[in-house]
């Protein structure tokens, strides 16, 4: 066990966690922000991807000790005064999901690719979000919502 | 090998979709349900043998609810509608159409309508969702339903105004008379009122030609929720004090005990250790800590040897089922002579195993009240999960109630309710709510498959280019979809079913992308024996005109026959029908150079399933179902060894990713004088087939087994 302070969404939380335990449990279980999902805990399918320091990671296989001090933002961080992010709401008009359980790992990475590449390429996006899966097969109308908010797109957001 | 957990019966209902009318446990009285609802209007859908019982409002109703009750609507005194079915929303997109169904009949906007969905309490008895039921019953009975509410709300504005009901109009809400230019909300008009009333025997539905909410791309209802991870699915679920679960797996499947020692796990601070029977497993104050206390135990499992993926088509070929019934379908008789001049295709093709892998794990949150058990969790039949609880717990059904999230997704793989069962023995043993989510490996080992098969096909053609004789063999995948739209004068069509050495049960359109990928095949190498165009080869074999409308719509679209087919680009078309929908496939595949890896590149499909609910989720059903069948058709297969799962991760077992995305193109013939079929699973069908075509256009390779290309690209010809 260790004392470890984490920075999510702008409100600071200190825990006494083990430091190797994965950022997703520490996130679902002991803030209980289930935005994030568990997906394979193997960092292969991205439903549990969050944002370290504006950049998209896999929290199923980030430690807590790599996380402390940063600043982590998750699904439940990205709308501002219940305005949504313009990736949030892109999805939202795409419908760019069925059951949604990707959503949020898939929405957090195109944050992430936007935050630092706010015009991409489609062909960039397919490289950049083929780490997060959607079983339902949504990709394309995914890569539309990205393409709509990368129009939309505001630098230096998250 | 049995198939434990999914009973054949259950097996059976899914496979060949009879109606079973199980025992229905509500047992809410009339007066307990107006205390929960408040007052207002209730209308239930029921049997047509009950419809003759009507309790009207003097009437009293008696103890319990019809048992035959499939649905019910309620329209409380603040105008809010409340609609109560035993259906499970998993992104198919149920909540949203069948709202819209009920907004179209009842006449007030879709967000007046609050759907209540497989709540085992709450839901009248239902199946369970799948076999693309919802949209083809449920939706007609829920427009039934509210047709029904409206008439009796406009009955009740005209008793008030002493006029004729047919003067008047219901629209938004509100009752209004034209005349008098005064109007009533629905909220107003129901206001101290307890009216319940059974459907009638014929209730008017609007016509599908005068639909102005069913019909239209009405945005998915709570859709919010799901962009901004507020939406909590099973997984999700959480209670003060409550503790997380962990199952202790055997080594390989069928094996059982030799020896177990909890001591070292026993001593995990915070844990309680349950063992009962087969079952090992424990529970913690957090995910982390039930780990490590299964970690720590020692146990020894002793496994018989069993089949692998090597032997499996020997296997299934060699190993009949006779306790299940198989299917026979003959016509004429496959045994004339055919003229000398018949050409004949005799193939066999073959599937692996593959896995639904749904992202939502199967999960369940699982408490305890006394002896009343409460369990949420992703299922697709909220009703048999309440039994399946009753029973290995040996408690009273009555006593067990499940409610169903709206849940990560299923195809098919969500039927059964172990997860369910697991986490509410943890709960138990640990008298505290307890949360278990599989691991992805545990969902890739310990769920069900799609069944592998083996599909025999010898037909002949003649030389007019018509299909002489047919016969189709089908070993262990199932009958979905084996009979033949094409107008062949001898038929000889059998579902063999196997003990299949793995454990498996539906999925996304059970046996008919199997019985699909071999017939379009076949039907494929008998196009070419006959020196036909692939298109109109099955136009000349097919009179059904909503067969031939989606293959000459998709064809169209796709510019069939525009482009010549060559070693670097080929093009292939498949199509049929099942389950009320009709598909047609046209797949372009670019093959850069001899070795370099298979790419579908464009996919163009005409789906025709009646009237269509919801263009925009018709659309994202179609499309999602074209590229989740990519997987299927190119590289998805479980491989397995002994008794184990050799690919349990999602780096070892390949799913479609956006790079496998080719331009996806449909076509959606919106048949309004048809009655609405569902759409989940027929438009996953044409694809393996229509890739395999393709591939054989432009290389010359026929390939007959799926996944077809687990390496990517074909070997390179020395």
């Amino acid at each position: 066990m260790a004392a470890i302070v984490l920075l999510v969404n702008g409100s600071e939380h200190r825990l006494e966690l083990p430091p190797d335990l994965p950022l997703l449990y520490a996130l679902r279980e002991h803030l209980q922000m289930t935005g994030t999902k568990y997906g394979c805990g193997e960092g292969q399918c991205g439903a549990c991807t969050v944002l370290l320091d504006g950049r998209p990671v896999r929290s199923c296989r980030t430690p807590v000790s790599q996380a402390a001090g940063k600043k982590i933002t998750t699904i439940e961080g990205l709308a501002q005064g219940g305005k949504l992010n313009p990736v949030q709401q892109a999805f939202l008009e795409q419908e760019a999901f069925q059951c949604g359980y990707c959503t949020p790992g898939m929405i957090m990475s195109a944050v992430g690719l936007l935050n630092s590449n706010p015009r991409p390429s489609d062909e960039e996006v397919v490289r950049f979000m083929n780490g997060n899966m959607c079983r339902c097969g949504t990709y394309g109308r995914a890569l539309d919502a990205i393409r709509q908010a990368a129009r939309e797109w505001k630098a230096e957001r998250s | 090998m049995k198939k434990e957990a999914i009973a054949p019966a259950d097996l059976e209902v899914t496979q060949h979709e009879t109606i079973e009318r199980a025992r229905y446990a509500f047992d809410l009285d009339r007066r307990q349900f107006f205390k929960l609802l408040g007052g207002g209007v209730l209308v239930c859908a029921c049997a047509p043998s009950l419809a003759g019982q009507e309790s009207g409002r003097a009437r009293r109703w008696d103890h319990e609810l019809p048992r035959e009750i499939s649905a019910w609507l309620h329209v409380g005194e603040n105008g809010v509608v409340t609609v109560y079915t035993g259906k499970a929303e998993m992104g198919q997109n149920i909540r949203t159409s069948l709202a819209q169904q009920v907004a179209e009949e009842l006449r007030v906007p879709v967000s007046a309508i609050k759907m209540v969905m497989g709540d085992t309490d709450l839901t009248p008895w239902d199946m369970g969702t799948f076999g693309s039921r919802t949209t083809p019953t449920m939706g007609p009975r829920l427009r039934e339903v509210a047709s029904t509410a409206r008439d009796v709300l406009v009955t009740m504005a005209a008793e008030r105004w002493h006029v004729d009901a047919g003067t008047l109009v219901a629209a938004d809400g509100k009752v209004r008379d034209p005349k008098t230019r005064q109007s009533l909300t629905y909220g107003e008009l129901t206001r101290g009122q307890q009216i319940t009333k059974l459907l009638p025997e014929d209730p008017s539905l609007t016509p599908a030609t005068e639909w102005r909410v069913a019909g239209t791309p009405v945005a998915k209802v709570e859709g919010q929720a799901f962009v901004t991870g507020e939406h909590k699915y099973a997984a999700d679920m959480i209670r003060p004090g409550m503790m997380y679960g962990k199952v202790l797996r055997p080594t390989a499947f069928n094996a059982t005990l030799a020896s177990l020692d909890t001591t070292a796990a026993e001593r995990v601070p915070g844990v309680k250790v349950v063992r009962d029977g087969n079952f090992i497993g424990a529970a913690g104050p957090d995910q982390d800590t039930a780990e490590q206390a299964i970690h720590a135990m020692r146990a020894q499992w002793k496994a018989p040897a069993q089949p692998s993926n090597r032997e499996l088509f020997d296997y299934l070929r060699k190993n009949p089922d006779t306790s299940e019934e198989g299917f026979r379908h003959e016509v004429g008789s496959v045994r004339l002579n055919l003229p000398a001049s018949a050409k004949t295709v005799s193939e066999t093709y073959t599937l692996q195993y593959i896995a639904h892998a749904p992202l939502e794990p199967r999960a369940a949150m699982a408490e305890w009240n006394g002896d009343k058990l409460t369990v949420w969790t992703g299922s697709q039949r909220p009703f048999a999960v309440a039994d399946q609880l009753a029973e290995e717990l040996r408690i009273p059904r009555k006593q067990v109630r499940v409610i169903i999230p709206d849940t990560g997704s299923a195809y098919g793989g969500k039927h059964t309710g172990e997860c369910a069962v697991e986490a509410a023995r943890l709960a138990k043993a640990a008298g505290k709510t307890v949360r278990l989510v599989w691991t992805r490996e545990e969902e890739f080992t310990w769920a069900y498959f799609r069944p592998a098969g083996v599909i025999d096909i010898k037909a002949s053609v003649g030389e007019d280019g018509k299909v002489l004789a047919w016969e189709h063999d089908n070993y262990n995948s199932g009958p979905a979809a084996i009979a033949t739209p094409y107008d062949i004068p001898n038929q000889r069509i059998e579902f063999h079913p196997v003990n299949s050495p793995l454990r498996q049960g539906s999925y996304r359109g059970l046996a008919a992308p199997a019985n699909f990928f071999a017939r379009e095949s076949a039907m494929d190498e008998l196009g070419d024996l006959a020196g036909v165009d692939q298109l109109a080869f099955r136009l000349m074999n097919t009179s059904d005109p909503r067969l031939r409308a989606v293959l000459q719509a998709a064809a169209g679209k796709f510019g069939w026959g525009k482009q010549k087919n060559t070693p670097q680009r080929g093009f292939g078309i498949a199509g049929g029908l099942e389950k009320g929908s009709y598909v047609a496939t046209c797949a372009e595949v670019e093959i850069a150079r001899p070795g370099a890896p298979v790419r579908i590149t464009r996919v163009v499909e005409a789906f025709d399933c009646g009237a269509v609910v919801n263009p925009n989720g018709l659309r994202n059903q179609i499309e999602g179902a074209i590229t989740q069948g990519i997987g299927g058709a190119m590289f998805e297969a479980i491989r397995f060894e002994n008794g184990k799962i050799l690919n349990p991760h999602f780096y070892e077992y390949r799913v479609p990713r956006f790079r496998d995305l080719p331009q996806i193109e449909l076509v959606l013939v919106d048949r309004k004088d048809i009655p609405s079929a569902g759409a989940g699973e027929t438009p996953n069908m044409g694809l393996a087939p229509a890739v395999a075509n393709a591939i054989f256009a432009a290389t010359g390779a026929r390939l007959r087994s799926l996944p077809l290309l687990p390496q990517g690209s074909l070997p390179v010809k020395s």
